[in-house]
């Protein structure tokens, strides 16, 4: 059943026959893209490393073993050990988890709600948008890292409530988009078909604005997740993030600030990390710009 | 002819966009079952008739009648049962993600008839379609197949007005034929009232029974499209445009 051919079928069958046609097609243009396939390396190896952590892990991310303290890369620590002790590959492993949880959470919240604050905004347009877009542009008039700082701040240390003042403060470029793109569905005649049926404005807005959004969204916060990662490793840094002894990377950082001079990998070998995660997370949103821009796929 | 008795009836209406009246002192008659065009070149105010009457240009007054009930200022569900639009451009009218099988089945979702599959399959067989279209995306279609596919979305709730914004003007002149010839077989089976705008002469010749000719938001002349054989327009801007299409 699942064969090329079914797949490619330029007269499916049946709804999922269609629907998975086309996640099919894009499956093919993905690959073609050199750098979106490293993003999807990357990512891929990001997700198997947080998903088997205690299997790759040489030992666990807590504990103290002060003999063998701020040993330098070798056979068998590969990134070395830092003040404690710890082996750093083991906790930049288990660091894995918090970024991938870190980013999976701030897009489940700040996608949606930007995605519906810009579409209800640029649908209705008159006062609802004056309003929904004022609230946007303070939030937007702030630069982000200070915001996610105060919320933090606000809200007590902790990865909790890293996440959600890093929520707070990116929904709202989600909004701005969004709302970019009702404005040019809005006025559309399919729009105006789907009025003229009867359809209420929910349905509209849910059903047929939405789903162009959509595709732009995925891949603007695809970009984004590389800056969601620094902001979050910045926090750590700064104490307002994860705190220790939690493997998250930005806290490690911070941890090695002090040995930077001597022992540079403590320091180092989390940030490599954090770079090689944002890149691929930039290099998957580039690539998916290509494949899912609705400009070169829908017409054709 | 009274305005109950009428599919549609409209008696001084204006008709603005942002407090600009566009169109004013609109005056005509449509019986049941009667197929009626707005003629005029572009910007004349036709298609803001047809908004109006639908709902979709809401800053309109005077008194309009569909059917014998009172127009409406937005779309609701009533008046989607009595008068559905078919726009000018298939590309632009059907959404880009959904297949035509989405497209036909939200008007029945929407007013909770059910038997959709049956129903979807039948409409795609009205129009002419094979049944391999019904899960195709839009862009998998030519523009002809598309406007066909507009058309059975605006006959799924069976209403008895089709308004019909330049319904071919977009396609390739032998696909223009096509949905023409279309478009007359659904009249003479469902015993539809039709109300086409368009700036094509031959187009009301062959589709209509009478015209209203629109200059700069006015109508300065009803007339009969046998008007179209003989030339017997009496408003000098009529006999203008007779003459401009190659018909004097």
């Amino acid at each position: 059943m699942l064969t090329r051919e079914w797949l490619l079928d330029d007269s499916p069958a049946s709804r999922g026959q269609a629907a998975a046609g086309r996640a099919y097609r894009v499956s093919l243009d993905l690959p073609r893209n050199p750098l979106a396939v490293a993003g999807i390396v990357i990512i891929s190896i990001l997700i198997l490393t947080a998903i088997f952590a205690p299997l790759i892990a040489l030992e666990g991310p807590h504990g103290q073993y002060l003999e063998r303290r701020l040993l330098p890369p070798s056979g068998d620590h590969w990134m070395g050990t830092d003040q404690l002790g710890r082996d750093i590959f083991s906790r930049v492993v288990y660091g894995a988890r918090i970024t991938l949880m870190i980013v999976a959470l701030v897009a489940v919240i700040s996608a949606p709600v930007g995605l519906l604050i810009g579409a209800v905004s640029g649908y209705f347009g008159g006062w609802v948008d004056s309003v929904l877009m004022g609230v946007t542009d303070v939030f937007l008039s702030m630069p982000k890292l200070v915001l996610a700082l105060a919320f933090a701040a606000a809200l007590g240390p902790g990865i909790e409530n890293a996440i959600i003042a890093i929520a707070i403060t990116t929904w709202p470029a989600y909004a701005r988009i969004a709302r970019a793109e009702t404005l040019t569905i809005r006025n559309s005649e399919f729009v105006a078909a789907a009025r003229l049926l009867g359809a209420s404005h929910t349905r509209i807005i849910t059903r047929h604005v939405l789903p162009l959004c959509t595709s732009s969204m995925i891949i603007r916060v695809t970009l984004d997740m590389a800056g969601i990662i620094l902001t979050a490793a910045g926090l750590g840094f700064l104490g307002l993030g994860a705190q220790p002894p939690s493997p998250e990377w930005g806290a490690m950082i911070s941890g090695g600030r002090s040995y930077i001079f001597d022992q540079w990998w403590v320091a180092t070998m989390p940030g490599f990390a954090i770079i090689l995660v944002s890149l691929g997370f930039c290099f998957l949103g580039d690539g998916l710009r290509d494949v899912l821009d609705p400009k070169s796929e829908g017409k054709s | 002819m009274g305005r109950y008795m009428s599919a549609i009836s409209l008696n001084n209406v204006d008709v603005a966009y942002d407090g600009v009246r566009v169109v004013e002192g609109i005056t005509f008659n449509v019986a049941r079952g009667e197929s009626f065009a707005l003629v005029g070149e572009s910007g004349s105010g036709k298609s803001t008739v047809l908004k109006a009457i639908c709902g979709l240009a809401p800053e309109w007054t005077g008194e309009i009648f569909l059917l014998g009930e009172p127009g409406s200022h937005r779309p609701n569900l009533s008046l989607a049962r009595r008068c559905q639009m078919v726009f000018q451009d298939p590309y632009g009218s059907l959404h880009p993600r959904k297949t035509v099988d989405a497209v036909l089945s939200e008007p029945l979702a929407i007013h909770g008839i059910g038997g959709q599959d049956e129903r979807v399959e039948q409409a795609l067989a009205d129009v002419g379609l094979d049944r391999r279209f019904r899960f195709r995306y839009p862009h998998q279609m030519s523009g002809g197949q598309r406007q066909r596919v507009a058309i059975a979305r605006a006959l799924m709730l069976e209403p008895e007005v089709m308004l019909l914004d330049e319904p071919t003007s977009a396609l390739d002149v032998s696909v223009q034929a096509e949905i023409l010839n279309l478009l007359k077989r659904l009249r003479a089976e469902r015993g539809l009232t039709y109300l086409l705008v368009t700036h094509n002469l031959p187009i009301v010749s062959f589709l209509c029974d009478r015209m209203a000719v629109m200059s700069k938001g006015r109508v300065v002349e009803i007339a009969s499209s046998t008007a179209l054989h003989d030339g017997s327009f009496t408003h000098p801007y009529s006999q203008a445009l007779y003459a401009a299409s190659g018909g004097a």
